[in-house]
């Protein structure tokens, strides 16, 4: 029996060795051809290796999408000043645990991503910012990067090849605002995590003021496998514009929740009921949350699409990190927006007053609907609230906090609305 | 022609209809300023760094999608910026909506209201009326040590505090702790603010009643305040202020913004100091002896027979004059002391400990506690006694000459001071002891009752004007000497205003000739070096 299910539908390219535990050490990882992608990228040129990720059309895997190689080649090209790449492995977006899975099985995979991403922008620090929570994959990581110390494959002279790339794990404190990279580069910095203005942008002026690239486990890993078997190779999987594999993590009312790793472009209703097997229970699915609790909800009926960034947004929703939540119709949406406003309202770091106030506001009046107390104008204010929040703050989170409420608003209004009825208090009996 | 490489790069733009070129990298919230548009904030402040947290400055340019933080924001060459438009109006009204989500509206019992910003934004811009249903948080209040009261509820969050402690004080006594709403200003340890001398500017920074001053605490409503502008008295660093009165009392000094003295800052030393300006018991009339008593008489029969008893007088002039004396004043008794022949003076100082604002070096607590040594020296005054202000003048007591009194007040002096002096003429504002020994006694005001100029350590010679009513009949120095000057000398003309009596001021002041009043503004002038004066404050 394998990692916890394998559908023969998915395509495993990332989560090959998922289930393996010898995969975790450097002679299993080897066994399995471990670190010669690490191996042939420093024996490139570096601007060769931005190249190849570049034209494998990669987009990043921590929810915005933002082509890899692109972001490399923004690097300032090399200069007196030091470079850093920092891994984003704080992996907090709810619903979501790709990475915490690709760091418990193939810690190796990610060094090996590391060094080609330092390599690439001129980098002789890597740090991995991993989430505090993730005690059991820290202390995975931990081990593999002294392994990789001790068999030279990190600091000095990496691989003999005269280039030094240090790596540095640094856990977290679990708070969700140091996903967000500037956040996340202030936190490294024993600053309080709060998102940065940009510009600059962290390839001008990141961690610790000098040039940065912030990358996400899953797309530096990916990145090392591009440059291994060549962005042709990676072009095979997905669509013209969301090219190669993803994981996707389901959770919800599924009967095999887990991760799954499928080509983009994979049918989402197809994805839903055959590789994760519809619902425990049959009954129908009322609501999809497609990419993370950051991203607008769709309805059962909306789930014929690809699992794609254009075709997501084709369907007013994001793809996100991939993390699928599904529920079926004995689901309270108000309920399920109000635990995600809740959530928004206690992470926000606290400095933009939109965010602040609005996403405790808006938290307030969702729980008083809840509970029966909702009056007639909430909905509209719960709207306008959204609406102030939106696209007027330092970073996305207040963002993230209004989707759900706009979009269930939309979408779900008669779930408001019946909990507004005239007595409401029988209703909830 | 070719030589167009030093000018600075300048950018061009329109804010709201206006066109108007400015420097390059100017931010919009200044750009807008130079355009006489006020944007409304509350985290920005020229003197600080610009988090772009408040969301208040938000506004629209063409072309970019989304509304861009005018104070972070730089302009662009050919940008088009709409501070009033529906969409950066309605961004606007939804922030200050969200200000009073969690704001007590307490407004009634708050030492802000007439000078808050929410107030008068949310009067100008925000919505007529609050749609919020839910119990407000409490969080109460706190003392953060010093002279700063916390009252977390009124607070928006602006972080300007904590980042003047940060950036200007650069002593880290202020944190923002928790996140969320649940986020408030806090302080590291038990003492707070206590000990440092620049905190009170974070209650002049807070745009709204979140941090208060003990000593203002209910003292005063901001709409009954008389506010003129002046020069901290109470040590030679000469920092811009205003003084804020009521009921011909001073309430409370706040500073008054000067690049080249004191920026947007003045030290809590300076800033606390005020009850003497308010202090009463003071000599109303003009009084002379007559019989071994004091009579009081009107100030021409005092000053004609004071010019007659100077004009038969041949004996030697002491003089003890104040720190405090305005340059009119000191230099017109200076021309006094010419007229008769000459003579020595002396003036007493407290010292303490030099303080620097680490952020703005220049801005110290000055080891002189006094607003006008600079000036005292310019005029050939010379230092005596001990750091406390007291002693040195033993010499002038027993003096048996003509003794001159400009503003000591001689609260040390044995009580037969002056009692051999042939002529002792006293002109001050209270009648101690020593004081009352005196032939002439001459009421004079404060530099709060009267207009003239101070010269600080810098040499900047910088203009005060009067903010309380002069009591009974005293007169600034400047007059009642010039008066008495033009009774003793033929030249001399009698000064009506302190712009005369500042204009005559260059024969016995070094470098005072180069200066012009008008010239003076509301910001002063550095007196031009001369020769061996050229050591200077830095």
């Amino acid at each position: 029996m394998a990692y916890p299910y394998i559908h023969p539908s998915e395509t495993r390219v990332l989560s090959k060795h998922f289930g393996e535990p010898e995969a975790r050490t450097l002679k299993g990882w080897e066994a399995r051809g471990g670190y010669e992608a690490a191996r042939k990228a420093l024996s490139m040129e570096r601007s060769a290796v931005v190249d190849e990720v570049k034209a494998s059309g990669l987009r990043g895997r921590g929810g915005a999408g933002f082509p890899t190689g692109v972001k490399w080649s923004f690097m300032p090209k090399k200069t007196d000043k030091p470079h850093f790449l920092v891994c984003n492995a704080d992996e907090s977006e709810p619903g979501t645990f790709k990475d915490r899975e690709l760091m418990r099985w193939t810690p190796h995979a990610l060094i090996e991503g590391l060094l080609v991403g330092a390599y690439a922008i001129h980098a002789e620090h890597a740090y991995v910012y991993i989430r505090g929570e993730f005690f059991e994959a820290a202390q995975i990581m931990a081990r593999a990067i002294e392994e990789a110390y001790e068999a030279g494959y990190a600091g000095k002279n990496v691989f003999g090849l005269g280039v030094d790339i240090d790596i540095t794990l640094h856990l977290g404190a679990g708070a969700y605002i140091c996903g967000e990279e500037t956040g996340l580069l202030n936190s490294l910095e024993g600053r309080r995590g709060e998102p940065r203005m940009k510009p600059p942008f962290p390839a001008i002026s990141g961690a610790f003021r000098f040039p940065t690239a912030v990358n996400n486990v899953e797309s530096l890993i990916a990145a090392a496998h591009v440059v291994l078997n060549g962005a042709a190779w990676y072009k095979q999987w997905g669509t013209e514009k969301s090219t190669g594999t993803k994981l996707f993590c389901v959770s919800g009312h599924v009967k095999r929740p887990g991760n799954y790793e499928v080509p983009l472009g994979f049918n989402f209703k197809e994805f839903i009921y055959d590789v994760c097997g519809g619902t425990p229970s049959g009954r129908p699915i009322k609501a999809v949350i497609p990419g993370g609790s950051s991203v607008p909800i769709l309805t059962g009926d909306e789930l014929d699409i690809g699992m794609d960034y254009e075709a997501m947004a084709a369907a007013g929703t994001m793809l996100g990190c991939g993390s699928v939540i599904v529920m079926d119709d004995t689901t309270n949406i108000v309920k399920q927006v109000r635990r995600m406003v809740d959530f928004y309202a206690h992470e926000s770091c606290g400095q933009c007053t939109p965010c602040r106030e609005g996403t405790t506001w808006a938290a307030k009046i969702l729980r008083r609907i809840e509970n029966g107390r909702g009056q007639p104008d909430d909905l509209e204010t719960l709207l306008q609230i959204s609406e102030n929040m939106s696209g007027k703050t330092i970073c996305v989170l207040s963002d993230a906090a209004a989707a759900p409420i706009t979009s269930s608003i939309e979408k779900f209004r008669g779930d408001y609305e019946a909990l507004m009825a005239p007595v409401p208090a029988l209703a909830a009996r | 022609m070719a030589e167009t490489s030093n000018a600075p790069e300048t950018v061009t733009c329109t804010i709201d209809g206006m066109e108007i070129t400015v420097p390059k990298g100017t931010r919009i919230i200044d750009a807008a300023a130079m355009a006489g548009v006020d944007v409304p904030h509350y985290c920005y402040h020229p003197s600080l760094s610009a988090p772009a947290q408040c969301r208040m400055c938000l506004v629209e340019v063409e072309k970019v999608p989304k509304l861009v933080p005018s104070c972070s924001g730089t302009v662009a060459d050919g940008n088009v910026i709409h501070t009033q438009s529906e969409k950066a109006l309605q961004a606007r009204e939804g922030v200050l909506e969200f200000y009073m989500v969690n704001h007590p509206l307490d407004c009634p019992v708050c030492d802000q209201a007439g000078e808050c910003k929410l107030q008068d934004y949310i009067s100008a811009e925000g919505p007529a009326m609050g749609r919020g249903k839910e119990p407000k948080r409490v969080l109460g209040r706190d003392d953060f040590g010093g002279d700063v009261l916390f009252y977390a509820d009124r607070c928006v969050m602006c972080t300007r505090c904590v980042r003047f402690m940060r950036e200007v004080a650069q002593d880290e006594r202020l944190t923002v702790v928790q996140r969320g709403s649940r986020a408030v200003i806090d302080t590291f340890f038990e003492e707070g603010l206590e000990g440092n001398l620049w905190a009170d500017n974070i209650v002049d920074l807070c745009p709204v009643g979140a941090l208060v001053s003990k000593d203002f605490l209910h003292k005063a409503r901001a709409w009954d305040l008389d506010r003129t502008p002046s020069v901290c008295p109470n040590c030679s660093q000469g920092c811009n202020v205003r003084l804020e009165t009521r009921d011909n009392q001073v309430m409370r000094i706040k500073p008054r913004p000067n690049a080249e003295v004191n920026d947007h800052w003045m030290c809590d030393y300076g800033r606390l100091n005020y009850e003497w300006i308010n202090r009463g018991a003071r000599i109303e009339a003009p009084l002379v002896m007559d019989g071994g008593r004091h009579v009081s008489v009107s100030w021409s029969q005092a000053l004609t027979r004071l010019a007659d008893a100077l004009r038969d007088s041949t004996a030697g002039v002491r003089a003890v004059v104040s720190p405090f004396a305005a340059n009119e004043d000191l230099g017109t008794l200076r021309r006094v002391l010419e007229t008769v022949g000459g003579g020595t003076g002396v003036f007493r100082c407290e010292t303490g400990e030099e303080v620097p604002l680490p952020g703005f070096p220049t801005l110290k607590l000055r080891t002189d506690r006094a607003a006008n040594v600079a000036g005292a020296e310019a005029f050939a005054f010379t230092r005596a006694g001990g750091t406390d202000g007291t002693g040195g003048i033993d010499d002038v007591a027993g003096h048996d000459g003509v003794i001159f009194v400009l503003g000591d007040e001689l609260a040390d002096a044995p009580a037969d001071f002056g009692s051999r002096a042939t002529l002792f003429v006293y002109v001050g504002q209270f009648l101690s002891p020593a004081a009352r020994n005196a032939h002439f006694v001459l009421p004079s005001t404060t530099f709060a009752e009267m207009e003239g100029t101070f010269t600080n350590v810098q040499r900047r010679v910088q203009r005060f004007w009067p903010a309380l009513q002069v009591p009974g009949m005293a007169r600034p120095a400047w007059q009642v000497l010039g008066v008495l000057l033009a009774g003793i000398s033929e030249d001399a003309q009698v000064p009506g205003t302190a712009a005369e009596a500042f204009a005559a001021l260059g024969a016995v002041g070094a470098g005072f000739a180069g200066l012009g009043y008008d010239d003076l503004g509301a910001m002063g002038r550095v007196l031009p070096q001369l020769g061996a004066l050229a050591e200077a404050g830095d």
